[in-house]
């Protein structure tokens, strides 16, 4: 599955291509996962063994201050997550074995900046409906799963 | 190679509270407050990454990496969770976590004066965690 969301958490994409279960309706689902995110962030600036100063749970982290992470892996699956610094986060679920997808999703975000961004007659903040994304997306994932 | 192996080691009761913090002298020292707020924090996210699955039986993040630093994390059958804040790629940490667990059964569990779910004060603990942790340092050094 792919989750896209803005730095105000606004759902701007979801997309499944193998998903058994779920058990949340989709609006919980969008702002379960991006409330994880957020809260996950927080606590990796905040626990970073590296840094001696850091600022204090729950402020709002700029994207690309402070130590993030970038995957997480439980049995059943693995969570991929890349921050543009626009804030733009870009989230990947994948099975539990897949190797480091962080390219991956620096090429999905390179197709978000070529179909979306420079789409004139997208509106920033709003779900992404553009038929180019969507099948150069579908192409991509196809290819490397 | 001057960063310590392993950073640091919290140890949650069922509940999300904070029975055992200890650190290995990384720059990421936490006061008191801070290690128990970071322990809650952790068990939520734990439970709700459950929620998030998209098969059945997933039991939790097992490990997340981040920029500077790995987190792995150990869940008993009993909801006691172990998790180890480590440099990023260290091999073996699992097993590590299981050496953990098998100490904390030995010398906590055991011991006829503590509470359960309470803050573990059990010397002996200390003495065999700090071996343990030693031992695991000098052979990932010693590579």
């Amino acid at each position: 599955m792919m989750y896209m969301f803005n730095r105000n958490g606004v759902c701007l994409f979801y997309r499944e291509w193998n998903r058994p279960l779920r058990t949340l309706n989709p609006q919980q689902d969008h702002k379960l996962m991006f409330g994880l995110l957020f809260s996950l962030k927080s606590l990796t600036a905040k626990m970073d063994p590296t840094s001696a100063e850091k600022g204090n749970l729950g402020v709002p982290q700029l994207p690309g201050q402070g130590c993030s992470f970038h995957s997480f892996r439980t049995n059943t699956y693995k969570l991929s997550f890349m921050e543009s610094p626009s804030g733009i986060k870009i989230i990947l679920v994948t099975h539990p074995r897949t190797g480091d997808l962080r390219e991956a999703l620096k090429y999905i975000y390179n197709l978000y900046v070529e179909y979306v961004a420079k789409n004139p007659v997208y509106a920033p903040g709003t779900p992404i409906k553009c038929e180019l994304f969507n099948t150069n997306l579908d192409q991509y994932v196809r290819s490397i799963s | 190679m001057a960063a310590a192996a392993i950073c640091s080691l919290f140890i949650i009761n069922k509940s999300g509270g904070l029975i055992y913090y200890k650190d290995y002298g990384s720059a990421g020292r936490m006061d008191t407050n801070d290690s128990l707020r970071v322990a809650s924090l952790w068990h939520s996210m734990h439970a709700i990454s459950q929620q998030l699955s998209p098969t059945v039986g997933c039991s939790g993040i097992e490990l997340l990496e981040a920029d500077s630093f790995d987190l792995h994390c150990f869940q008993s059958l009993t909801g006691t969770k172990f998790f180890v804040v480590c440099e990023p790629g260290m091999p073996h940490m699992d097993a590590l976590l299981k050496v953990i667990y098998e100490l904390y059964t030995d010398y906590v569990l055991k011991n006829p004066f503590y509470e359960m779910e309470m803050p573990i004060r059990c010397e002996l603990f200390d003495v065999n965690l700090s071996q343990a942790v030693q031992k695991d340092r000098g052979a990932f050094l010693g590579r």
